[in-house]
Formats: structure tokens, C-alpha cells, sequence
């Protein structure tokens, strides 16, 4: 039973996608329930297969049973295991605590909605099972498309910002076929090991550089690296609140996923690094994104997209601290994955219970949040203690790994950036907090300070939000562990 | 000069792919109109699946359907058949193009109900305004 976990992880949120849809039609009640135990296998299979790689190595598995260079492989290793653990829990939990608002926002299209988001997560575990380049392909566009009609289910401008990330992101797709079709040219194979094998033999090559260039143009359009980031913010802000905590977290983590991969072991460490020299121009990006990112998310006026740039920042400190070429800097920028898919996942929920109870979130309606909801209001504490990188919290260790890879790698600039970056979330969080928590919201209250009335979301909203925020804390305890088991395996021994 | 001449005929191909996909790119970038936009986005993805399908050809060769003599199969030569492989590909890659097309109009629809234009710098403004 346990060697086809690989194939269950796809294929039963795929038919549950389907499943869902049609329930859609006559038991809407039934929706729920049936996705929640459609994830459910999903996440067990991925955990039983996580602690399968752990122990005894990295898993192939071969689909209908064609042999590796021909047919489609998914392989599993610690990497991928993890990122997999990671979508499958926070979706799970996305689903769990989605019920309340979307029974409120969505009661006639309940069926559309679950379908794609199930559909949504297929697509992201399949972009990270997969061992086979032009699959991978397939399964990104799926995520995306379902992430358009996911998104333009939004009110107000959500169907213009979703068509704009149509575009950049059709873009960005293609990108990505025309490099494996040169990839393809050259190699004549389109299995991942495969091509790892033959281009370290093709170092030299003129139409291996075009595809390495093109492939990483797609793969940065995808995941909003800064000059390429035009369609986050207005996308993710405007898309339905129950959507943007599911798509908010995954998306982007997921590309930066399948960047890493393609670059250690599609490209490889030496090529990448050593013989293309791109490695400096990268990271000066990288600076660029996150200093810019810092700039705009001060900017802002509204919790939400606030946080969206707060995502543009972390995905150039992922890109920087994978760039910088060293074995702290990638394990830096793997942890960082790990942990930022928990952290956006925890900001993205908080918001979304704020918005179940409030009118809006821009600052100025946040005033007297935290007596109102001090539950939500505690996450997304712990949640910017997290993004800021205070001890205790899973984002500090991460940004300390990226930390003494800028330093052994002498790049100032990117060591810079980081820090800040890190002030900058500070004062971020900082207004955010004041506003919420030392303005008393209208006269009554200002004339009996410590009367307040209880308004916080449904538990099932609460619960959810409560245990991400726990995992902040769990993963930055648990980060030694991670680092060994599941990240130093990954690395080639190459990379110093 | 010459050198340049051949480089052109030769790889004719790729010359046409590169055309057409800077014309589909120009239409996503410069066009204000959102329908021409998603004509320009749809020309980008022909230009690429164009590009596999000209991959697979060879000189000479024909379909790759194994011929028989009727009873004794004759040794296969790969050099006598296309390589199908990239044609299979961009069957999905169709799919694919067709899906997204699908959802782009469908996206514009919407945004034409909304703002009741489809022209960008129209719509910029009305958002601008409210």
C-alpha cells in the first residue's frame, strides 16, 4: 500500500475536486465534509510519506509503470516532502476555517467554490510531486487557471486584477515551455534526473543559457519577484477573503519551490553559481525587491494589501538567500519557504476573521480590534513577531541562517536588506498595532475604559488560526530538527 | 553578410516562432483594449506550441506510424519517422491555451458588465474616480 502514497497524494484531491463539484448540485451540505476527507488522506499520505523519506531515502514512483526517462515519475525526497506536508496542512486548515465565510459570501456558488480550491491544491501538490519538467508545466497551469476563477470570484475590481494576472502569468507559463523545449532540443529527454545528468556535459552550450534565462524569467513571474510583480498585490487584495488565505500562502512558495529544485538539481549548483556569473546580478535583485517591497508596504493604508507586499519582501529574501550560493544561505532560503508558507497562511486567516466581523481592514477601521478580537488580534501577534524574526518564532531562525550566508558569502548589500527589512516590518506591524490596541473605538468606550463587548469570529474560524499561530512557534523549536532531517539532506555536497 | 543569409534560411523556423511571439508580446504590453490584449496573449502561446511542433520535423521523414510489409515487419529507422513526442506535448499545451483563453474572455466579460468598457486607460479612470 505505502508505495503508491506518491500517487494518492494527486490523485485524491483530484477526484475529490470533481466530487465536490457535482455535490455542488444537489447536497450542497455535503461539500464540505467531503473535501475536508479528501485533504485529510492527502495530508496523511504526505506525512506518512515524509517520515517514509526521512528514515529510508528518497522515493520514485512510477506512473502506469513506465520506466524513468520515458514515462512521468514523481519523486519524493525530504525537500519536496516537506513543501508537500506544508500544502496539504495549511489547505487543510485554510479549509476548516473558510466554512463560516464562505456559507456567508458564497451560499449559491458553494459548489464552484470548494471545486476549484480543491482543484487549486491538486495542481500546487502535483507542481511539487512531479520529477518530470513538462508535467510540471501542465500542473502549473492548472493551479493558476484555478487560481484566475478563483480570484474573480472577488468582489468589486477582483475580475480586472484577475485578468491582469492572466496575463502576466499566462506569460510566465510560457516562458517556462519555450525553456524546456530548448532544454528539450538539447537533451532530448524531459525527466528532471535525467536532464541533471546530461546537461553537466552541456555546460559550454549557448541554447543551455537561453533556457536557464527564459526558465528563470517564467519562474519569477509566477512567484511576483520584483520587477516581474505588477499582478500580486492588486490580485491577492481584491480576491474574496476566503480565497486569498489559501492562494496567498501556496502560490508563491510553491514557485519559489520549484526554482530551488530546478536549479540544484535540473541546472545544478555549478552551473548556476560558477559558470554563468548571474549569481551577483541576482542578488542585487534581490536587494532591489526587498528594499522596494519595504517602501511600499510603509505605503500602504489597508492591512490586507500591506501584507501583500510583505509577501513581494519575503520572496526576495527566498531568491536572494537561495542565490547567495552557499550551503547557509540555501538552507536559509528553505527553512525561510517552510516557515513563510506558515506565517502569510497565519497573517492571511487573521485578516480574514477581522474582515468576518468588520467592515474593512484599513487602519483606521482596525481601531479598538484587540478588545473587540483578542483571539485573531493575539495570532497576528505572534504572526508579526514571526515576520519581524523575534526568537521564539519560526521566521527568526530562518532569517538567521540567510543572515550568516550573506555574511560568509561578503554581501553586504543583501545582509543590509535584510535588516532593513526586518525594522521596517517593526513599524509596519507597529501601526497596525497601535491603532488596534491603544484607540478606543467611539465616545462610549472612551468613557469606560475597560468595558468592551466580545465580538470575535466563529470558533471554527478561531481554532484554525489559533494552531497555525502555535505552529509559528513549534517550527521555530522544531528548526534544529528540520535543518538536519529534511534541508542538509537536499543540499549537494558540493555547495560549501 | 552571407553568413547571416544562411543562419536565416536555415533556421527559418525559429525566425518565425520569434516573429510571432514578439508580435503576441507587444499585444499584451502595448494594447489598451483588453480583447486585443488577450488576442496578443493567445498569439504568444501559438507562437511557442508552433515552436515544439517545428522541433519534432525532420527531413524526409513521414509520420510516425511504423510501416509493415505485410506480415514482416522491416527493422524500424528513427530517422524515417517524426518525433512525436513534442506533437503530444502541445496536444496538452493546446488544452491548455484554450483553457486559459476561455477563462480570459469570460474574465472580460465580467470587467465589461462592471465598467461597461473594455478600453484599460477607460476603466483606470473610473476606478480613479470612484
Amino acid at each position: 500500500m505505502t508505495e503508491h502514497l506518491p500517487a494518492l497524494i494527486v490523485v485524491v484531491p483530484l477526484l475529490t475536486s470533481f466530487l465536490v463539484f457535482a455535490l455542488g448540485w444537489f447536497r450542497k451540505d455535503l461539500c464540505f465534509p467531503a473535501g475536508l476527507c479528501g485533504l485529510a488522506v492527502a495530508a496523511s499520505s504526505c506525512i506518512g510519506l515524509l517520515v517514509k523519506v526521512i528514515r529510508w531515502g528518497p522515493v520514485t514512483y512510477k506512473l502506469g509503470g513506465w520506466e524513468a526517462p520515458w514515462g512521468i515519475v514523481y519523486v519524493v525526497d525530504t525537500l519536496n516532502g516537506m513543501v508537500l506536508a506544508a500544502v496539504c496542512l495549511s489547505a487543510s486548515l485554510q479549509w476548516i476555517w473558510s466554512g463560516p465565510s464562505v456559507r456567508r459570501y458564497f451560499h449559491d456558488r458553494l459548489g464552484a467554490l470548494y471545486g476549484l480550491q480543491m482543484l487549486f491544491v491538486t495542481g500546487l501538490l502535483g507542481m511539487t510531486v512531479t520529477g518530470d519538467a513538462f508535467n510540471l508545466y501542465v500542473l502549473l497551469e492548472i493551479a493558476s487557471i484555478t487560481a484566475y476563477a478563483l480570484i474573480a470570484m472577488g468582489p468589486e475590481r477582483a475580475s480586472l486584477s484577475s485578468l491582469n494576472y492572466v496575463f502576466m502569468g499566462t506569460l510566465g507559463a510560457c516562458f517556462y515551455l519555450l525553456g524546456v523545449g530548448y532544454l528539450y532540443i538539447m537533451t532530448g529527454t524531459l525527466n528532471m534526473a535525467d536532464l541533471g545528468s546530461l546537461l553537466t556535459k552541456l555546460h559550454s552550450s549557448g541554447a543551455i543559457q537561453v533556457a536557464f534565462i527564459v526558465i528563470m524569467v517564467g519562474l519569477w513571474l509566477k512567484m511576483a519577484f520584483f520587477p516581474l510583480h505588477g499582478w500580486l498585490p492588486n490580485a491577492y487584495t481584491h480576491a474574496p477573503s476566503p480565497v486569498s488565505g489559501l492562494i496567498a500562502p501556496l502560490m508563491t512558495k510553491v514557485m519559489v519551490y520549484v526554482m530551488i529544485r530546478i536549479n540544484l538539481h535540473v541546472f545544478g549548483p555549478a552551473y548556476c553559481f560558477e559558470k554563468l556569473g548571474l549569481d551577483r546580478a541576482v542578488l542585487w535583485l534581490a536587494v532591489v525587491a526587498i528594499v522596494m517591497g519595504s517602501v511600499m508596504a510603509l505605503a500602504q493604508k489597508d492591512l490586507r494589501r500591506m501584507l501583500t507586499y510583505v509577501i513581494l519582501i519575503e520572496v526576495g529574501y527566498m531568491v536572494g538567500g537561495f542565490w547567495l550560493g552557499n550551503r547557509s544561505g540555501i538552507t536559509g532560503a528553505i527553512l525561510h519557504l517552510l516557515n513563510d508558507v506558515f506565517m502569510t497562511l497565519c497573517a492571511f486567516l487573521a485578516v480574514g476573521n477581522l474582515l468576518y466581523r468588520l467592515p474593512g481592514c484599513t487602519f483606521a477601521e482596525l481601531k479598538g480590534a484587540f478588545s473587540k478580537m483578542p483571539f485573531t488580534m493575539g495570532a497576528l501577534v505572534a504572526t508579526a513577531l514571526s515576520i519581524v524574526g523575534v526568537p521564539p518564532t519560526c521566521g527568526f531562525f530562518s532569517k538567521w541562517y540567510l543572515l550568516l550566508g550573506a555574511l560568509e558569502a561578503g554581501h553586504y548589500g543583501f545582509l543590509g536588506a535584510l535588516i532593513f527589512s526586518s525594522l521596517v516590518s517593526l513599524v509596519l506591524f507597529f501601526r497596525v498595532f497601535e491603532q488596534a490596541f491603544f484607540t478606543l473605538q467611539d465616545h462610549e468606550n472612551a468613557k469606560h475604559p475597560f468595558s468592551f463587548t466580545l465580538q470575535e469570529a466563529p470558533v471554527q474560524m478561531v481554532l484554525p488560526l489559533l494552531i497555525a499561530a502555535a505552529g509559528l512557534v513549534a517550527l521555530g523549536v522544531l528548526s534544529g530538527e528540520i535543518v538536519s532531517g529534511m534541508v542538509e539532506p537536499v543540499i549537494p555536497p558540493t555547495v560549501f | 553578410m552571407e553568413n547571416f543569409l544562411q543562419l536565416l534560411i536555415a533556421k527559418y523556423n525559429y525566425w518565425i516562432y520569434i516573429t510571432l511571439m514578439m508580435i503576441g508580446l507587444f499585444g499584451v504590453i502595448a494594447k489598451n483594449n483588453l480583447v486585443k490584449k488577450i488576442v496578443g496573449m493567445s498569439i504568444f502561446q501559438t507562437a511557442i506550441i508552433l515552436f515544439f511542433v517545428s522541433m519534432g520535423m525532420k527531413k524526409g521523414a513521414t509520420i510516425p506510424i511504423v510501416l509493415h510489409d505485410h506480415g514482416a515487419p522491416s527493422p524500424v529507422q528513427a530517422v524515417d519517422y517524426i518525433n512525436p513526442l513534442p506533437h503530444v506535448l502541445m496536444l496538452t499545451a493546446i488544452v491548455v491555451a484554450v483553457s486559459t483563453l476561455g477563462v480570459a474572455l469570460a474574465l472580460a466579460v465580467k470587467v465589461y458588465k462592471k465598467y461597461g468598457t473594455l478600453e484599460e486607460d477607460e476603466i483606470l479612470e473610473q476606478i480613479r474616480n470612484s
